[in-house]
């Protein structure tokens, strides 16, 4: 399945503006008996909005967090930079990932902290920012994301889901990072605070010239925040292309998938009633 | 052969999770030594230690200083040695109950608490956010709950020292005719001061060992609300056991001579 289109763009290999900014090459990494990322090669370029679509359970986050070293793939390389960060550690490790901001699918707000100190957190622990000063702007980045300054003071637990998730995305771009993964950035918010969102993303990566990588299920999102679009199946990249091109990609698993048709090559595990 | 091998597997097992555990420490500890520190983190696990703990470890030395007082009274009355009574208190809490005792109670209340706070953490990828933004879990987390451990338990247990001698006091002058000023003055007079110092001596490995083992199996903890749960429970089993073994280890190095 590997020699499936590529979409016939330049983004793999490092044409265009030199060297990749994210670079996976055959990374592996299997639970036990079970394979989850079977070799997967992905190229995001600097200052480009990569977003992946893949159906649940296929890896997704996994390799979001292989790239970040919180999971350590079985073999392959991971470049940033065009570095390899694969066998990084300890400080080495703490410095790259200063060039990251992160949504956690599940939000992973502090619940011992208020809100603002969440949204704060990097720039108090990472930059030695006055708690003042950080305050300050965890209450714009709220802004940002549609939050009140009320809500500074909340705790975790006190917000709604999609709450969480903001007070999540915004912590992600508090620090104003390099490189920002979104996974699953729009999921449990109302259509239009998921546009809201995306316009955000969107401004990431225009306005702060960051690399954009985003996990979504959300088809209405991956169009509006994608430059390119990449596709997981069974642990692999089976078809990267321009976002223009994912309605006509000719192939027939980005096909289904984009529809949401539940007949076709993808087969879902499920046993009738 | 079927059993040397299962006898083979369980040592092997115990091998591995006894280096795990040191290597955790031995990462702990070198993150105690080195800056940067938080200072916040590590203030309010010392409130939370030392402070918030005293209710109760106050309360296990009265009670046991009570009642050291009340047995060996109508012990010692046997053979005419009650005099010995307030020996007998202050010696006991300050060499062996006090630590213990204490010792014990923290594990229950602080241990699990950590267990349960990091294992929480754990499972809801708090402790990835935080290594996504820079921040070292184990600073962050496991350095300023062992630092406080290992620096409050043995202020915590000077504490219940004095406690537990006035809880002996009060039963030895109040319920048992004793004169106030001569239950004293014997109380001082074969005191020494390594009674008192290998007592914080164990409290603060005892500190050390209830903080590393919340810290541990919170940490590795992992599947949710039921994970988390085990966690706590190995916690504090683990970290009652090791007080007890390290009780022995830690008397037979102070007093082996005697
Ligand atoms: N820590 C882990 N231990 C064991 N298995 C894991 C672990 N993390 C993930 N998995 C397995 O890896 C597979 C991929 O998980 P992953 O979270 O990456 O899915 P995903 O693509 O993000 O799905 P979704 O869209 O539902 O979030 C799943 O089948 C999951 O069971
Ligand atoms: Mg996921």
């Amino acid at each position: 399945m590997s020699d499936t289109t590529n979409g016939g763009t330049e983004i793999n290999g490092a044409a265009g503006n030199g060297t990749p900014k994210i670079a996976l090459r055959g990374v592996h990494k299997r639970f036990g008996q079970k394979v989850v990322l079977d070799g997967i090669d992905l190229t995001v370029n600097k200052g480009e909005s990569m977003v992946v679509i893949g159906g649940s359970g296929t890896g997704k986050s996994v390799m979001l967090k292989c790239i970040l070293g919180l999971l350590h793939p079985d073999s392959g390389q991971i470049q940033v930079d065009g570095e390899n960060t694969t066998h990084l550690h300890g400080r080495d490790r703490e410095k790259l990932l200063h060039k990251f901001g992160m949504l956690f699918q599940g939000a992973a707000l502090f619940d011992s902290l208020p809100v603002w100190e969440n949204v704060g957190f990097g720039l108090i622990q990472g930059e030695h920012m006055p708690r003042a000063k950080a305050k300050e702007i965890a209450i714009a980045k709220l802004g940002a994301v549609g939050l009140g300054p009320e809500v500074a003071e909340l705790f975790p637990a006190e917000l709604s889901g999609g709450m969480q998730k903001r007070v999540g995305l915004a912590r992600a771009i508090a620090d104003e990072p390099d490189i920002i993964f979104f996974d699953e950035p729009t999921t449990g918010l109302d259509p239009i605070m998921a546009d809201v969102i995306n316009e955000l993303i969107v401004q990431c990566v225009k306005d702060l010239g960051a690399t954009a990588v985003t996990i979504t299920h959300d088809m209405a999102s991956a169009r509006k925040i994608a430059d390119h679009v990449s596709m997981i199946h069974k642990g692999r990249i089976i078809w990267t292309g321009h976002a223009n091109d994912i309605d006509h990609s000719g192939n027939p698993y980005v096909d289904q998938f984009v529809n949401g048709r539940a007949e076709g090559p993808i087969k879902m595990q499920v046993r009738a009633l | 052969m079927d059993f040397l091998a299962t006898i083979g597997r369980t040592f092997l097992v115990f091998l591995n999770a006894t280096g795990r555990l040191a290597m955790f420490a031995g990462l702990g500890v070198s993150h105690c030594l080195r800056p940067p520190y938080y200072l916040r983190q590590i203030l309010r696990q010392m409130i939370d230690i030392g402070y918030y703990s005293l209710p109760v470890v106050g309360l296990t030395a009265l009670f046991t200083g009570m009642v050291l007082a009340l047995q060996s009274h109508s012990g010692f009355a046997r053979f005419q040695a009650e005099g010995a009574i307030a020996t007998v208190v202050v010696l006991s809490i300050t060499r062996e109950l006090g630590p213990v005792l204490g010792g014990l109670m923290v594990a229950g209340r602080i241990g699990a608490a950590m267990a349960a706070e990091i294992g929480t953490m754990r499972v809801t990828e708090q402790i990835d956010a935080l290594s996504t933004l820079s921040t070292n879990p184990f600073k962050y987390l496991v350095a300023p709950r062992l630092i406080a451990g290992l620096t409050m338990l043995p202020i915590l247990v000077l504490v219940a020292d004095i406690i537990g001698v006035f809880g002996g006091f009060l039963v030895s002058v109040y319920r048992l005719d004793f004169n106030p000023a001569s239950y004293l003055q014997r109380t001082w007079e074969f005191l020494e001061p390594v009674d008192v110092i290998s007592g914080l001596v164990k409290a603060a490995v005892f500190g050390f060992v209830v903080a590393l083992m919340g810290c541990y199996f919170g940490y590795h903890s992992k599947g949710g609300a039921q994970g988390v749960g085990q966690a706590t429970t190995n916690a504090v089993v683990a970290a009652s056991i090791m007080i007890l073994v390290f009780n022995y280890l830690l008397t037979g190095i102070f007093f082996s001579d005697k």
